[in-house]
This record gives structure tokens, C-alpha cells and sequence, in this order.
């Protein structure tokens, strides 16, 4: 094999890790709060979810038209920058993970490509303009948004149904919850699974393996759908406790209205031309869910160190980003040492999150009881 | 610097006047289920039929918007 076909197989490889990681990272964004409420059991749920992730994977028909969408000079774009930006992306996926905090894969993925494309070609083929507009603004303005009407959907639904019965009330909002939870699922399949879809496309295409223009190969639908599928199944526990059991004390009211939030704003986000990051908005609904029964019921002390990881994802990742950019332009030994070096810090991550593991089983343990989070006294008074 | 502030509006528009109303119509659905079952007997005129009237009506058009929400998903 030659060198260049050797980078393609990295980069495949290295982009399926990503959409492994991208599919455990935001299980918790469709299915968090149904876990949390009962509406879903811990595994039906991240099996659900898992299987929407892969119909979605082929149910999406757009393929992504640039790699980095715009955020940086493309035509720097070769593939040791995408491959050094994707072992950015990854490891800061698997740090916020290890800390149980939801961050956007997305804002992980620029961030590295941005580092990477700056050290190949500098700090003027780094588009700001652009990287203010459909990032920065975005990541501040969504959550505020999708917690604004979450609290005011929360407030009407607990307000209309205070009177009605207790039982049947309980049990259609389940039901409500499982459809909800269902459509952010799938919702997701269609967005994330096509963005490693088309980084796989794009690297065959410079590589001329493929030519300009085509859709991707069925191959890498499939590898793509059942990476983020998988990564969904295994379940990223950590962020699922945490958006569950850690930002406020969720009842089966608020799990419906903020997945229908979420839905509701993702796929408007979408349509109107301006994608937003899962993550955020699904963090920011159920933060407004807990808000819209009672403002002190929310841990805000979580909202904050959320908030903290959202300010470093981009930065963090561009860091690493650069750093393996650099490494692997040195050459096919640079490529080697990023690689295993990225292999270590990851198992090293792993066998860290053993000694504190979160599983199916112990997800929906109540704060205070094995817990790193700060719990808020407002809680133990409301109980 | 540049933001896209109208496109932003239009988002938080239309997510809002969504999520609203698919929680009103649910809301209603389970408030009229409760009133077919005989259990809001407070309520002056909630006479069971039209309890189980309103719900079906409530959760068709609440199933409706689902529907809409999976066509913007798949196509």
C-alpha cells in the first residue's frame, strides 16, 4: 500500500471512531429524561434510540456539500488535517464524557478541523465571521431559547392537567414522552450520522478514489449508521445521569414537553436554514423543563459546569487539533505517534471511568448518593 | 461582524408556536380522557362524551404535527 492510501484508511477509521463517540456522546440528548421519568427502561431505551440512529443514518439523502461547512479555507482541507482534527474531536468527546457533561460533537469536530486547518495554513484561513455566526451565537443563544419555551410548555401542561386525573394524566404523558424521545432520536440519526458520511466521502473524493460529486458508497452508510448506532447503544450513562438525574428532579410532564421542545426547535433550526447543535438545545429544554415547576427544583451549579464545558469545547479541541496537525505533517511516523498517542489518552479515559463506572443499573441513582456533582439544599426541601 | 439575527428569531418563532401547541393539544387530550372517565364531575358541563370528544379531537391534530415533524425528518 502507499502512503496515501494508507491516510485514506486512517481517516475512515478515525471518522467511524468519531461517530462511534458522536452516537454515546448524545444518547443522552433523545433519552436522558425518559430514563429518568420511567418512561423507557435504561436499555429499551438506548436500544430505541440506537435503532432510530441507524434508520436515520439511512433515511438521510443530503450529503454534506463541505467538510467543515464553510468554517474554514476547504481547499486546505487534506487528510491529515481531517484526521488530526477528528483525534481532537474525539478526545475531547471522551474527556467531557469521563466528566458526565453533554457537549455538542459537533462544536468538537470544527474545533479540531479548525486547529488543524490553522497550523496548515495559518490564522487567515480560519473564517471568524462565519465561526461567530453559526457557532458562537448559536451555542449562547439556543439553550436560552429551547429553556425559554420548555419553562413556558412546562408551566401550561402542569397548569391544565393540575385538575384532571393524577393516572391517566401520568400515563398519556409516558406515552407522549416515548413519541417525543423517539423524534429527537431520529432527528439525530439523519443529522449526525450523514456528517461522518460526508467526511468519509469528501477524503475519498481528494483522494480520487471517487469522483467529485458522488453520493457516498453504501459502504460507508452502513459503516457509518451502525458506528453511531453502536456508540448510541452502549450508552453514554455518565451525561444520561447527569441531564436525568442531576439538573433537576424530572417528572413525566416535563420529560414530554422538553423532548417536544427540543424536537420542535431542532427541526425548525434545520429548515430555516440554520442548523443548531443537539445538544445544546436538549440541555437547554430540560433545564427549562425543571425551571417551569418550580425554579428552585434546578441545580444550577450543574448548569454552570455545562455552560464551562460549552466555552471549551471549540478551543480545546482546535488545541489538540493543531497539535496532532502538527505531528502528523512531519510525516508517516508523525501519523504513527498521533495515532497511538491518541489510542493511549483514550484507554487511559476508559480504565479512569472504571474506577466510578456508570451503568444501566446504577444511571437513576439519586445525587448525594455516589456522587462527584454538587447537589443543591433547595431539593431536599421540595422533597 | 455578522449575525444571522432574523433567521434566529424565525427558529425561536416557530419552535415556540410548535412546542406549544402540540403540549396544549396533549394537555387537553388527557384533561377531556379524565372527564370520559367521570372524574372531573367539578367541572359544570364535562360530560363524558364530549370529554372523550375533545381528546380525539385534541390528539388527531397532535398527531397530525407528529406526522409533519417525521416528513420534515425523512425527506
Amino acid at each position: 500500500m502507499d502512503g496515501s492510501l494508507v491516510i485514506v484508511v486512517v481517516v475512515v477509521v478515525t471518522a467511524l471512531a468519531f461517530d462511534f463517540t458522536n452516537g454515546f456522546h448524545d444518547t443522552a440528548n433523545a433519552m436522558a429524561t425518559s430514563i429518568a421519568t420511567g418512561a423507557f427502561r435504561p436499555r429499551t431505551a438506548v436500544a430505541i434510540a440506537a435503532c432510530l440512529n441507524v434508520t436515520g443514518a439511512f433515511l438521510s439523502v443530503q450529503v454534506a456539500k463541505t467538510i467543515s461547512g464553510g468554517l474554514v479555507d476547504e481547499t486546505l482541507i487534506n487528510p491529515i488535517v481531517i484526521f488530526a482534527g477528528l483525534v481532537g474531536a474525539i478526545l475531547w468527546n471522551l474527556v467531557t464524557w469521563f466528566l458526565g457533561l453533554p457537549s455538542s460533537s459537533s462544536h468538537a469536530l470544527f474545533g479540531g478541523l479548525i486547529g488543524a486547518t490553522w497550523v496548515a495554513g495559518g490564522g487567515g484561513a480560519i473564517y471568524f465571521d462565519t465561526v461567530l455566526n453559526k457557532i458562537v451565537a448559536p451555542a449562547v443563544l439556543s439553550p436560552v431559547v429551547a429553556a425559554l419555551i420548555a419553562v413556558g410548555a412546562t408551566y401550561l401542561a402542569f397548569r391544565i392537567t393540575a385538575r384532571a386525573d393524577p393516572v391517566r394524566v401520568d400515563r398519556g404523558f409516558k406515552v407522549s414522552q416515548r413519541v417525543s424521545a423517539s423524534m429527537v432520536a431520529l432527528a439525530h440519526g439523519t443529522n449526525d450520522a450523514q456528517k461522518t458520511m460526508g467526511i468519509i466521502t469528501l477524503t475519498l473524493i481528494t483522494a480520487g478514489m471517487l469522483a467529485p460529486g458522488s453520493p457516498p458508497p453504501f459502504w460507508v452508510v452502513l459503516a457509518a449508521g451502525l458506528a453511531i448506532g453502536l456508540g448510541t447503544y452502549m450508552g453514554g450513562w455518565r451525561i444520561i445521569r447527569t441531564l436525568g438525574r442531576r439538573v433537576s428532579d424530572i417528572h413525566l410532564i416535563q420529560g414530554f414537553t422538553a423532548e417536544t421542545t427540543s424536537t420542535a426547535v431542532i427541526l425548525a433550526s434545520t429548515h430555516l436554514g440554520l442548523p443548531l447543535s443537539t445538544t445544546q438545545v436538549c440541555t437547554g429544554s430540560i433545564f427549562g423543563a425543571g425551571a417551569g415547576r418550580r425554579l428552585a427544583s434546578v441545580h444550577w451549579g450543574v448548569a454552570g459546569r455545562i455552560a464551562l464545558a460549552w466555552t471549551f469545547t471549540l478551543p480545546a479541541a482546535a488545541v489538540v487539533g493543531a497539535a496532532a496537525s502538527w505531528l502528523a505533517e512531519t510525516g508517516t511516523w508523525g501519523v504513527i505517534v498521533v495515532g497511538v498517542t491518541g489510542i493511549a489518552l483514550a484507554a487511559g479515559i476508559y480504565v479512569a471511568s472504571r474506577s466510578n463506572a456508570v451503568t444501566a443499573a446504577n444511571v437513576n441513582d439519586l445525587p448525594g448518593t455516589v456522587d462527584e456533582l454538587p447537589r443543591s439544599p433547595a431539593v431536599d426541601l421540595a422533597a | 461582524m455578522h449575525i444571522d439575527w432574523s433567521t434566529l428569531a424565525a427558529i425561536a418563532v416557530v419552535a415556540a408556536a410548535a412546542t406549544v401547541t402540540v403540549v396544549l393539544l396533549v394537555s387537553f387530550a388527557l384533561v377531556g380522557l379524565s372527564a370520559g372517565a367521570g372524574r372531573r364531575v367539578d367541572e359544570p358541563g364535562a360530560r363524558p362524551a364530549s370529554g372523550v370528544a375533545v381528546a380525539t379531537l385534541c390528539l388527531v391534530a397532535a398527531g397530525l404535527i407528529v406526522a409533519y415533524g417525521l416528513y420534515l425528518i425523512i425527506a
